[in-house]
This record gives structure tokens, C-alpha cells and sequence, in this order.
């Protein structure tokens, strides 16, 4: 039972997705709507199972996988480093603060073609602008998670009379990495999304690619086929992460399990 | 003043000399004189509470002889050596101060036993030797069995007694205490008070304690140092005598109520 009750969502998320399905299949049998504009589940299903037995897809989908982690390697390099230092450093923070702004509000998909002439169609252009989207986030969870280190800590490594380093290996990184994990979580997904964008704008490897391929031959079923395939690789991206929140801070609220009563 | 007679111990050596140190904060609205210019002198494995209103200065004495705050003026010796020299902190003295805040300021990344053991980390004491000494305390404190556990999951009064845990690993000769017990229920409380008499009776440890609470004051203290607000100063201090150790019934006793009307009587007269 309780175990039942802990597990819930095992329950409700294919019932949910279960639901999901019948409304559409239900749309595409009542409404007539072309096949070619949204093919019914099972066509969409069946297609997918052919693609995921062809070579190809999986070629694209470990491009884009590349892409993504590589981009996310130097946007967690730029985001924790730069973040850390930032944190420490009160005078660079603001001095650095309105260029870090100007990557972010400058549109990306207008540095893609700037990444694009200087790199040409291989996979540089895309961890570029994986990794100028990914970064943002990671810095910023970061340079806040530093800074907001309790007083009441620092008052027990000053009274301790640890050093610099001490102080950040005890107290400063470990109480930023809640922060620097949410960071990450949100930068995971953002790095995915720069490796798609950067495919879409040239080249002829990736899923993004493979999607406009589709689109192109008025594939339809393709395309959802991608998609299904999109979906799946940004899922194992977010339980990678989850995983690393489990096992960096599993003294953490978000990640405590309840345990036995306390021994006598 | 009260309590029961007795030959008067030979005095022992000056552990704590806060001579002459006064305390303003420069702040925007403009200097908070937060300390007048007070002398206090703790004897060794005296214990010495400082009692007072909020705002009286009680957390601000105590951090100086922490060394977390540095006085405007006026000198501070620990076990005979000069807390500063100059704007830096003398490490030796620090290292007989052990701090007890009124937050238990647990890490909540390292278990208890690395809670605990954490000051003999800093120090580069071996895991195994620090590992066996965490064991020891927790046990001494009263927490055993919980050594593996996070931080989050102990009571208030557990979190409390593995800070103090902490502060005794070290040995130091000096045990700082800001109102240790202030977020715990009454009962509770008086545990711990009796707690740390005990500790104190076995460790010889010096105890400077500050409280709001008289009757916890009356129960604790060898001295009592009354503190006056603004700017913060010895109203007045007041042994107290009554054998150890004591236990709670002490508090029924005529002169433990005496000896608490009487302070309540000054506390009242500054309002
Ligand atoms: N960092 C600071 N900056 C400015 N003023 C301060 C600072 N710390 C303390 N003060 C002032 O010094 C005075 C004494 O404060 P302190 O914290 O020592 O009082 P306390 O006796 O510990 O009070 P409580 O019982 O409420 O803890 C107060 O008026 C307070 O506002
Ligand atoms: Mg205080």
C-alpha cells in the first residue's frame, strides 16, 4: 500500500498519457483531418518503430547528444567557475554584469549565423550556441548560491580559524550547490535546445536537421517520429541531472527520504 | 551575596581579561554605542553568566571574546595571550575558544559525526581518530545513536547538544555559550541546563553563558554580570554559592527565590 501511495505517479503518468492518445486517435477518426497534417497515434507509432531499427536516426540522434554535452561541459566550466568567482568578487560582478546581460539578450538564433561563418557546417557552430544558452542560468544559480552563504556559518569557520580555501571546500560549495544543481537543471534543457536551434540554421547531421529534412518531404509521421525521439533523449538528459541531485546533495529537502523512527 | 557558607576557594588565574573595551557601530544612521567601557575578568572553570534586556550588549561581548568582532578600544587576553595583534587574531588564543551559538549552525551537508568532528578536520586530525572521538562526544552529550544521521532530521535540543558536541571536540579550555537554549520549550531547557553543569563539572572547562532567563541564570552561574542597555554596562554582579552540582529542586529553595526577586526587582528598574 504504501509503497503504492509513494509511487503514485507510476500510476497516474501512463493513465494520464493513455488518455492522451485516445483524444487524439478519437480527433483524427471524427474530424477527417488529413493524415498528412496529424497522422492518428498508431501510424505515428508504427513509424517510429521503423525508424529507431534504421542506423540513421540513431547517427543524427548521437550528433545532437554530442553536441548538447559538450556545450553543457563548457557552459557548466563558464557558468560555476565564472559564477564562483563573480560571487567572490564583488567589484568584477558589476563590472562583468552588463556583458553577461548582452549574451543573453541579444536574439541566439542571430549568432547562429555569426558561429556559422566562422566555424562552417561541422558540430562548432551548435556547442557554441548550446553553450551560450546553457550558461546564463548556471552562472547566475551559482553567483547567488555563493553569495547567500549563512552568516551564522561563517560566524563557526571564523571562530574555527579555517582558512580561505577551507571555508570554500566546507561551506561556500556546498551551500551554493542546491543553487548551482538548479542551475544545471535548467541549463541541461537549454543546451538540448541551442544543439537543435544551431541544427536547424545549416548542416546536415542532427535530429534538428532530421526534422526539417521532414519537413521538407511533408513528412509527416517522421516528424512526429522525431519528435517521439526528441522527447525521449530530453527526458534521459533531465534524469541525468535528477540522478546528480540525488547523489551531490542528498542531504537536501528536495532529495531527504523519510527514514525509520529514531534509534532508542 | 546569598547562599550557603563555605571557605572561599584560592582564587584561581584570570582565563578572560576584557579590560577597558568599548564597542561602537558605525552605521549609516550614524554610531551605535553598543558597549560602554567595561572590565570583566573570568577566573578559570568559572562559570560566569551574563544576563540582561535585549539590546544590552550580551551577543556583542560575547563575539569580541569570540574574536568574531574586533573592539573599538580596550584589550582582550584569552589564557594570557592577546586576542589581537593589531587587525589580525591570534590563532593560539583561538584555539582555546570553543563558541556555542543560539542557532545550532549544524552544516547540513555533513552528518552529525562529521558535524561534530568537523573542528578536528580543519585541525588535520586522522579520519579514524576523529571518527572515534565524534562517537565518544555524541555519547558524552547524550545524542548517541544518531551519528550517521543529517542534521534535518534531529530534534531542536539534539541539533543543539551536537553544537555542543562540536565545541567541546577541540578541548578547548573556554566555552562560549549565546543563549544556547533560547528556542527550546521549557522542559527541555532544564535538561540541557543540567546537561551542562554536568559537562562543565567533568570537561573544567571555563563557561561564559549569556541567557535571558533569571531563574536559568540563577541555576547555572557562579557570577552573574547584570547588563544595562544603552549603551551596554554592568549594572551589578551577584554570586551565587549553592553547592554542585545542583539540581532542580535548588529553584525552591528561599534563596534561589531571593536571589531571583532580587534581579528581576533590577531588571524592572531599568524600564
Ligand atoms: N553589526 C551591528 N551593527 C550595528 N549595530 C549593532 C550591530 N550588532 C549589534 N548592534 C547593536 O548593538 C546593541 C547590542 O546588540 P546585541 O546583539 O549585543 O544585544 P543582545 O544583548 O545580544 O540582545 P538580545 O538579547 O536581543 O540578543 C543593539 O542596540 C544592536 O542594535
Ligand atoms: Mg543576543
Amino acid at each position: 500500500m504504501n509503497f503504492l501511495r509513494r509511487r503514485r505517479a507510476w500510476i497516474t503518468t501512463p493513465l494520464l498519457l493513455a488518455i492522451f492518445i485516445y483524444f487524439w486517435d478519437l480527433y483524427c477518426r471524427l474530424s477527417g483531418i488529413h493524415p498528412f497534417i496529424v497522422p492518428r497515434p498508431g501510424a505515428v507509432l508504427d513509424q517510429y518503430l521503423t525508424m529507431v531499427q534504421t542506423r540513421a536516426l540513431w547517427e543524427h540522434s548521437w550528433i545532437t547528444v554530442f553536441e548538447t554535452s559538450v556545450g553543457f561541459f563548457f557552459a557548466c566550466v563558464i557558468g560555476i567557475g565564472g559564477g564562483a568567482i563573480l560571487g567572490k568578487v564583488r567589484w568584477l560582478e558589476e563590472a562583468m554584469r552588463p556583458f553577461v546581460i548582452a549574451t543573453q539578450v541579444i536574439p541566439k538564433i542571430a549568432l547562429v549565423s555569426l558561429f556559422i561563418l566562422w566555424f562552417g557546417f561541422g558540430p562548432e557552430p551548435k556547442i557554441l550556441v548550446s553553450t551560450v544558452l546553457a550558461f546564463f542560468p548556471i552562472l547566475t544559480n551559482t553567483l547567488l548560491g555563493v553569495k547567500s552563504v549563512d552568516l551564522g556559518h561563517k560566524d563557526v569557520m571564523k571562530s574555527l580559524n579555517a582558512t580561505r580555501w577551507q571555508t570554500w571546500r566546507m561551506l561556500e560549495l556546498p551551500s551554493a550547490m542546491p543553487a548551482i544543481i538548479a542551475g544545471l537543471e535548467v541549463g541541461v534543457v537549454l543546451a538540448y535546445i541551442g544543439a537543435i536551434v544551431g541544427e536547424f540554421a545549416g548542416g546536415t547531421k542532427g535530429l534538428g536537421y532530421l526534422t526539417l529534412e521532414y519537413q521538407n518531404g511533408f513528412n509527416a509521421p517522421g516528424l512526429f517520429g522525431v519528435l517521439i525521439q526528441l522527447t525521449v533523449i530530453g527526458f534521459a538528459l533531465y534524469l541525468l541531472i535528477l540522478g546528480l541531485r540525488r547523489s551531490l546533495i542528498p542531504w537536501h529537502e528536495s532529495v531527504l527520504v523519510e527514514r525509520p523512527a529514531v534509534p532508542a | 551575596m546569598v547562599g550557603v557558607s563555605g571557605a572561599a576557594a584560592p582564587a584561581r588565574p584570570v582565563e578572560i581579561d576584557f579590560a577597558g573595551v568599548e564597542k561602537r557601530f558605525p552605521t549609516p544612521e550614524g554610531v551605535v554605542h553598543a558597549v560602554a567601557k567595561t572590565d570583566i575578568q573570568v577566573r578559570q572553570q568559572e562559570f560566569v553568566v551574563l544576563l540582561g534586556p535585549s539590546g544590552c550588549g550580551k551577543t556583542t561581548i560575547l563575539r569580541m571574546i569570540a574574536g568574531l568582532l574586533q573592539p573599538s578600544s580596550g584589550t582582550i587576553a584569552v589564557a594570557g595571550r592577546d586576542l589581537w595583534q593589531g587587525s589580525r587574531r591570534d590563532s593560539q588564543a583561538l584555539a582555546e575558544l570553543g563558541i556555542v551559538f543560539q542557532d545550532a549552525n549544524l552544516f547540513p551537508w555533513y552528518s552529525i559525526e562529521r558535524n561534530v568532528a568537523m573542528p578536528l578536520e580543519l585541525r588535520g586530525v586522522s579520519h579514524r581518530e576523529r571518527m572515534e572521538r565524534a562517537r565518544a562526544l555524541c555519547d558524552l552529550v547524550g545524542i548517541k545513536g544518531f551519528e550517521k544521521r543529517w542534521p534535518r532530521e534531529l530534534s531542536g535540543g539534539m541539533r543543539q547538544r551536537a553544537a555542543i558536541a562540536r565545541a567541546l571536540s577541540y578541548d578547548p579550555e573556554i566555552l562560549l555559550m549565546d543563549e544556547p537554549f533560547g528556542a527550546l520549550d521549557a522542559m527541555t531547557r532544564d535538561t540541557m541546563n543540567l546537561e551542562i553543569q554536568r559537562l562543565w563539572m567533568i570537561q573544567k572547562s571555563t563557561i561564559v553563558f549569556v541567557t535571558h532567563s533569571i531563574a536559568e541564570a540563577v541555576f547555572l552561574a557562579d557570577r552573574i554580570i547584570l547588563l544595562s542597555p544603552r549603551p551596554g554596562r554592568i549594572r551589578s554582579v551577584t554570586e551565587v554559592t549553592f553547592p554542585r552540582p545542583r539540581d532542580m529542586v535548588v529553584q525552591t529553595q528561599p534563596e534561589f527565590q531571593d536571589i531571583v526577586r532580587h534581579l528581576r526587582g533590577e531588571l524592572e528598574d531599568m524600564e
